[in-house]
């Protein structure tokens, strides 16, 4: 084989050492290595010896990037040659929620570059967080021939001409994901631009763009696309719309509805029911905005085997929800509003057994008046029923360290624990004390731990139950909580596996932050803002540990010693060279 | 106290005589620590300030909490409890004087003043502020609406959701007709 030829005479000294070392040729251990797709069993692979190393890295072609800064597009083309599948994420998460100045970075087109240059045959590119303007797309539309799937998760900086020249130009498109973006929607005729010739789409979510596309040529799409799997429509979509789209796709796994609640006649809803029911591979319902009651049970045909309902933009009442859930025993990811309250979440505990992930969104997270949403007892009630929960999100407005120690008994198989009492430092609403003993029962039940977020009022205590007890937690998000810098000590002194750490509106200062000076290489990353570090502290820290960048974020009009927002990772890249002057890389 | 009542007589306020509005303050509960608090505090244990605080929360609004990503918060605006008629509530609002009719989507508003506000911007004229004594007395218009039982009611007295879900539709008068609204 070529490559492995080349390889030998470039980068062992000593041939004849080489093959004494290896016990079986390096295609051999290539192709065994090519069946390796977890890229951290492919990262322990690489470490065994050099021989591994390199045929690792011939091997490999898909790369994960948790954090775009910590290695440069050119370190990854070197050590990787043959890569085909991309996935790059940008921003610390607190972007999500409006903490990260606009122009931070995480700007997609340098490393767009690089790959047309060193993978003219990717294929796939699956970004998070970044930035990526329409250049860039347009970049991408006619740089790279094989190109099959785009995936772009929380981006921003692009619009639907960005899409268009994507359309237009990639005649081997499989997928075209557009999730949850910032994205300038200057209309649906990028829709229309898919030549009538292209049939081999099988992955179109469109849900996040708000304006009108042309029907006519979704529905002719969807018919030449005969594999097509997953389609997610926009609010745009009428039901009717969706019936002829359904009635020419009977195969989707996976279906995204759009706006379910305009009038329909019976005959069209007897229509409705008839295509759904036709669809005997759906697993996946989304969507369903602005859902009238009324209509669905036109969906239980298909809730009979669904595993994942995202019920996130549908603003149901909990009869509502009980009456579908009868229907929908194979249910196992369940995405609600808070609309549905704890009757609603009653329900999912008696109808859902194999439920294992459960997220209840807020629909009104800003409006202090409304009293209603869910309380512990909804929480509860889903622990019951649901033994095999281990990943769920809860934003309610009251809860007891009690309702938590519950749960976890009924659950103790937690491997993601998101709690959101949405009321800064809210103490147990009937005993009036912290919440230390409800995360304190998380972590000592919970041993699978891998992701919490906490939230109420909390003192250092939670921070030694989670530093004793949290072994396996890689990644936590604290707010507006602790009591000292010791709270923070702890954690970085007991979570081994502490990847990523996020904390905002806490008292922990610079001898916190310096607490884990041995610990951040082996992290992702840190973000601290409006904390009690100051720039002495994050000074000291850049000078002892040079493999860090540590930047920071100052605010108007504060204090010149203070640190407002802290980002603290690792790179062999250096610091970067793109940061704005509104970031400052010590 | 005289004072406070005499001014609470004259205050402009939206809401049912009587009735009294919890007042939306920027000011932090007094049990729970500021942010800047925290971020001064440093050691300061949390056991002082333990007292409840039994009166209703007036929050200070904090950035990026909770912790909502924005697209979901802007996809969530548009939706308000069910009001019946389907997918938006589009009333008829005239103009005294105008030629034709313009039609509104009143779930798309939250309140009265963004209501004002958007007719004040669609046909080009000024409603000004509204009173419970004096009605939208000081401007040459008065919003008025017919309700359920095909009465002229002046917009503002009831609450919002029982405005908008008694709303017919809307017209906006003109003149001395106006002004004798503010009188009745």
């Amino acid at each position: 084989m070529e490559p492995s030829e080349l390889k030998r005479s470039k980068d062992s000294p000593n041939s004849d050492e080489s093959t004494r070392r290896s016990s079986f040729p390096d295609e051999v251990l290539e192709r065994v290595l090519s069946l390796l797709k977890s890229h951290r069993d492919r990262s322990s692979v690489s470490l065994v010896c050099k021989d591994w190393y390199n045929a690792e890295r011939w091997s490999r072609t898909h790369v994960f990037i948790g954090n775009c800064y910590s290695v440069s597009p050119e370190i990854v083309a070197r050590r990787f040659p043959k890569i085909r599948s991309v996935t790059l994420k940008g921003k610390p998460r607190f972007s999500d929620f409006n903490l990260v100045p606009e122009n931070w970075g995480a700007d997609i087109h340098a490393w767009l570059v690089v790959f047309a240059a060193k993978y003219p045959f990717l294929e796939e590119l699956r970004l998070k967080r970044m930035a990526i303007s329409d250049e860039s797309l347009e970049f991408l539309a006619v740089s790279f021939p094989n190109f099959k799937a785009l995936s772009l998760l929380s981006c921003d900086g692009f619009s639907t001409n960005g899409l268009a020249a994507i359309a237009t130009h990639c005649k081997n498109l499989t997928e075209l994901d557009i999730q949850e973006n910032g994205i300038d929607d200057k209309g649906g005729s990028w829709l229309s631009c898919f030549p009538e010739s292209f049939t081999s789409l099988e992955v179109l979510n469109f849900a996040n763009l708000s304006s009108d596309i042309n029907f006519d040529a979704l529905e002719r799409l969807v018919g030449r696309c005969k594999s097509m799997r997953v389609l997610k429509l926009n609010r745009s979509v009428s039901l009717e719309q969706l019936q002829r789209l359904l009635v020419n796709a009977p195969q989707l796994a996976e279906l995204g509805t759009g706006s379910f609640s305009e009038e329909l006649t019976f005959r069209q809803y007897v229509e409705l029911e008839s295509a759904l029911s036709n669809c005997q591979n759906m697993h996946t319902l989304y969507g369903l905005w602005d859902a009238k009651g009324i209509y669905l049970p036109a969906l239980y045909p298909v809730c009979t085997h669904l595993t994942f309902l995202n019920l996130s933009y549908a603003a149901l009442r909990s009869d509502e929800l009980a009456k579908l859930l009868a229907h929908c025993p194979r249910l196992k990811r369940l995405w609600v509003l808070d609309t549905v309250e704890d009757k609603g979440l009653e329900a999912v505990g008696l109808n859902c057994p194999l439920l294992e992930e459960l997220r209840v969104f807020p629909a009104d997270p800003f409006d202090e008046e409304i009293i209603h949403g869910v309380t512990e007892a909804g929480f509860v009630a889903v622990s019951f029923g649901c033994p095999r929960l281990h990943y769920v999100l809860y934003f309610c407005r009251q809860m007891t360290n009690a309702a938590v120690a519950t749960i976890v008994q009924n659950c103790p198989d937690f491997t993601h624990f998101r709690l959101c009492i949405m009321n800064p430092g809210q103490p147990d609403y009937i005993t009036n004390e912290p919440m230390d003993e409800a995360f304190g029962a998380v972590v000592k039940t919970c041993t699978k731990l891998q992701r919490l977020s906490v939230s109420g009022r909390l003192t250092d205590l939670t921070f030694e139950y989670i530093g004793r007890y949290a072994k396996n937690l890689e990644t936590l998000s604290v707010a507006f909580a602790g009591s000292s810098d010791w709270g923070m000590q702890c954690v970085m002194g007991g979570c081994s596996k502490l990847r990523k750490l996020e904390i905002r509106d806490c008292p922990f200062g610079n001898a916190a932050l310096l607490s884990g000076l041995e610990k951040y290489e082996s992290m992702r990353s840190l973000w601290m803002s409006a904390c009690n570090v100051t720039m002495n502290g994050c000074r000291l820290l850049a000078r002892e540990m040079p493999r860090l960048n540590v930047e920071v974020m100052k605010e108007d009009g504060s204090d010149d010693s203070q640190a407002d927002k802290v980002y603290v990772y690792r790179s062999i890249a250096g610091p970067r060279r793109d940061a704005p002057p509104s970031v400052l890389t010590l | 106290m005289e004072n406070d009542l005499n001014l609470k007589a004259t205050e402009l306020r939206l809401g049912l005589p009587g009735s009294d509005e919890p007042e939306r303050q920027m000011i932090p509960r007094p049990n729970k620590r500021t942010l800047s608090d925290i971020v001064s505090e440093g050691s300061r244990s949390t056991t002082e300030e333990d007292h409840q605080d039994t009166a209703p929360p007036a929050k200070v609004q904090i950035v990026g909490w909770p912790p909502v990503r924005s697209y979901r918060k802007n996809c969530l605006q548009g939706k308000k409890d069910e009001v019946e008629g389907g997918t938006g509530m589009y009333v008829k609002v005239s103009v005294d004087g105008a030629p034709y009719l313009r039609k509104i989507d009143l779930k798309v508003y939250r309140s009265y003043p963004q209501l004002l506000l958007a007719l004040e911007n669609m046909f080009k004229l000024t409603i000004g502020a509204y009173s419970e004594r004096e009605g939208y007395n000081g401007s040459d218009y008065a919003p008025t609406y017919e309700d359920r039982d095909g009465d002229w009611m002046l917009v503002g007295d009831v609450p919002w959701e029982m405005f908008i879900s008694s709303c017919k539709r809307l017209r906006i008068m003109k003149g001395s007709e106006a002004r004798g609204l503010g009188c009745v």
